[in-house]
């Protein structure tokens, strides 16, 4: 029982950083119909620069606002950072191609996720780096018998917040009833006077700031981080937002959670090495009897 | 309307004498270039067969397949094993890995090919997963884990013609290419490849107008994962290892690039794609580190100025018009 218990604290740690990344896909798709194929990669630059800010900036910030201030500050920097990033490649890669279908920004999509990984490998180079324990401190908690690490309470709760506000801004106020509106129908959404281009905006950038700070906590859970991590975490998080049902944000909460509880069970009562495969699997399985995800509403066939 | 014709008579002997100047050209080529590009021009090759295998699925019907690498590690694998375990010649092996994937495809697309879109891309892309991990689980112990499986032979028929070289396996790869185009490119003008792009355009229309469009996709499957298996087959001999990081995620999207660089549906399109794709890296190679970041850049700039693809297919306007010259005629 307190190994299950154990193990579903670890899927849910995991399943949050997939599900605050497959929000930024969600939101996106849901108003552009684009997969931002570009996003896991935006989150892996936001690992690396909360990975130079904490190294860097570390000893300031720490004096300054104590150990966790530091690492706050980092994250928030880091969001900001990876905000303006995913506006940038909005603006250059995506605007352009609006307006002749679906398929050419997949390919730009592509390609933009290309840059930003070698880009990456050029700045920080090839080999993986780490967050060291000084600047990241490691504590294992015992609360009745559950083992636990400071950690993961701290990303759980962390990432908690960050969905919970998320999901009010989206669901509770009006800036959050135009992008839904934007994304049921975007030309009604305009005629109402909603500015789709501030819109689009606030999607690119509120994605990939999440995205971003998910990019932080990852480096600081698991400590390693690599210039091609970005590519196996956008693979998770966009089969979670499809597991949810893409284009629904809290969909992508619940794929993310249920995915990350999935994977961690799978590798306990299946085997490590197949975890994936059971992932998979599941996903398959839920898209054929659920062919618009768990929460994905049925879309009526445009005749 | 005589000078239509002319035109249009003109249009195709150009490109009749265009499509043998090309010939010529892949034939001369190995004379010419070093060891080192003939090499690279046998992977053109292969990204070529398979930016046309998947071009059927993606381009001719419109279905989004990011897992097309599964296939093609279906093919290389049978031939690695029942090569290596049993001896089985390459040559049969062809055929026999061009099966396999079918049939693996026909198996696995069966239940999911009703679904729309995106979600039909993520399916492919899980099932192309999880033929990666399987392989690197090494399953029974036959496929060898992530290290795979090699001391595959050279394609052979009895013991005359061996393909024992890289200039013999560039004619190999190339021959096949060029059958696969004629054969495409029949089958484009076909019932079939006229049902596929109207599945594509219209999928409510076209099942409205008679078109079994559950069988139809899933032949574009069967035929893709084929044609893939033919190209892991040829992959395979040619490298004499499978190992399973071959087939990973990333090279599925690269063949996704391939088909829309060079234009949907446009077999001259998906060449010029797969030149692209695997000699943009290879041109560049100077530039060391920031060959990747340019390869990007140019993907990007690609579809900011071309979104329709290098080589769009115009279709059937020539066959248009000269059913209206033939119409013309008749009527006096």
């Amino acid at each position: 029982m307190k190994i299950v218990l154990e193990q579903l604290l670890n899927g849910l740690t995991i399943g949050s950083f997939y599900a605050l990344i497959a929000l930024g896909y969600s939101m996106v798709y849901g108003v552009m119909k684009l997969i931002n194929f570009a996003h896991g990669d935006l989150f892996a630059l936001g690992s690396y620069l909360g990975y130079t800010l904490l190294v860097f900036g570390s000893s300031y910030a720490t004096v300054t606002f104590g150990i966790w201030g530091g690492m706050i500050a980092a994250m928030l920097i880091a969001a900001i950072g990876i905000g303006i990033a995913g506006t940038l490649i909005e603006r250059i890669a995506y605007r352009p191609i609006y307006s002749v279908g679906r398929l050419p920004a997949v390919v730009s999509a592509l390609g933009a996720s290309i840059v930003i990984q070698n880009g990456i490998m050029v700045i920080w180079g090839p080999r993986p780096q780490a967050y060291s324990s000084q600047v990241v401190p490691s504590v294992m908690l015992n609360i009745g018998g559950i083992k636990i690490t400071l950690m993961q309470i701290v990303v759980l709760i962390i990432s908690f917040i960050l969905m919970g506000l998320l999901f009010y801004i989206v669901q509770k106020t009006t800036f959050g009833a135009a992008i839904r509106a934007c994304a049921l129908d975007r030309s009604t959404a305009a005629l109402m006077g909603i500015n789709i281009e501030t819109i689009i905006f606030f999607i690119f950038a509120l994605g990939p700031a999440l995205g971003g700070m998910a990019g932080v906590m990852v480096g600081m859970y698991y400590r390693k981080i690599s210039f091609v991590m970005g590519w196996n975490y956008g693979l998770k998080a966009f089969t979670a937002t499809i597991l949810g049902g893409i284009g629904n944000i809290p969909g992508a909460m619940i794929g993310g959670l249920l995915l990350g509880v999935l994977e961690m069970l799978g590798s306990v009562y299946i085997s490590t090495a197949y975890k994936d495969v059971f992932v998979f699997l599941v996903l398959i399985l839920v898209l054929i009897f659920r062919p618009t995800g768990l929460l994905g509403e049925k879309i009526a066939e445009k005749v | 309307m005589k000078s239509n014709k002319n035109i249009n008579q003109k249009n195709s002997i150009f490109k009749n004498w265009l499509v043998i100047l090309v010939a010529i050209l892949f034939i001369a080529l190995p004379f010419i270039i070093n060891a080192y590009w003939i090499d690279v021009l046998f992977f053109f090759g292969i990204y070529a067969l398979l930016g046309l295998s998947l071009n059927i699925v993606l381009g001719e019907v419109g279905l989004f397949d990011l897992g097309h690498m599964g296939f093609m590690a279906i093919g290389a694998y049978t031939t690695a094993i029942l090569n290596t375990s049993f001896g089985i010649p390459i040559i049969i092996l062809l055929p026999i890995s061009a099966i396999a994937a079918g049939a693996f495809a026909w198996l696995v697309c069966s239940p999911i090919i009703h679904l729309k879109g995106d979600y039909l891309c993520i399916v492919t892309i899980g099932m192309g997963e999880i033929v990666r991990l399987t392989l690197n689980n090494n399953p029974f112990g036959i496929t060898g884990g992530s290290n795979g499986v090699f001391g595959i032979d050279f394609p052979s028929l009895g013991s005359i013609f061996v393909v024992d070289n890289s200039t013999k396996f560039y004619y190999y790869i190339w021959l096949i290419v060029g059958l696969t185009i004629v054969g495409l490119v029949n089958l484009q003008r076909s019932r079939i490849g006229r049902a596929w792009n109207c599945i594509r355009e219209d999928e409510v229309a076209a099942e409205s107008t008679g078109i079994d469009v559950r069988s139809y996709k899933l032949l574009a499957f069967l035929l893709g994962a084929g044609l893939a298996g033919v190209a892991g087959n040829i992959y395979a001999t040619k490298l004499m290892i499978v190992s399973p990081e071959s087939f990973s995620f990333m090279e599925s999207c690269m063949l996704f690039c391939i088909v829309l660089i060079g234009g949907m549906g446009s077999i001259p399109g998906v060449l010029i794609g797969a030149a692209a794709i695997s000699l943009f890296p290879e041109v560049f190679r100077t530039f060391a580190q920031y060959r990747m970041l340019i390869f990007g850049v140019a993907m990007v700039i690609m579809m900011i100025f071309r979104p329709g693809g290098i080589w769009p297919r115009k279709r059937g306007a020539l066959k248009f018009e000269s059913l209206l010259i033939k119409a013309g005629e008749e009527n006096g």
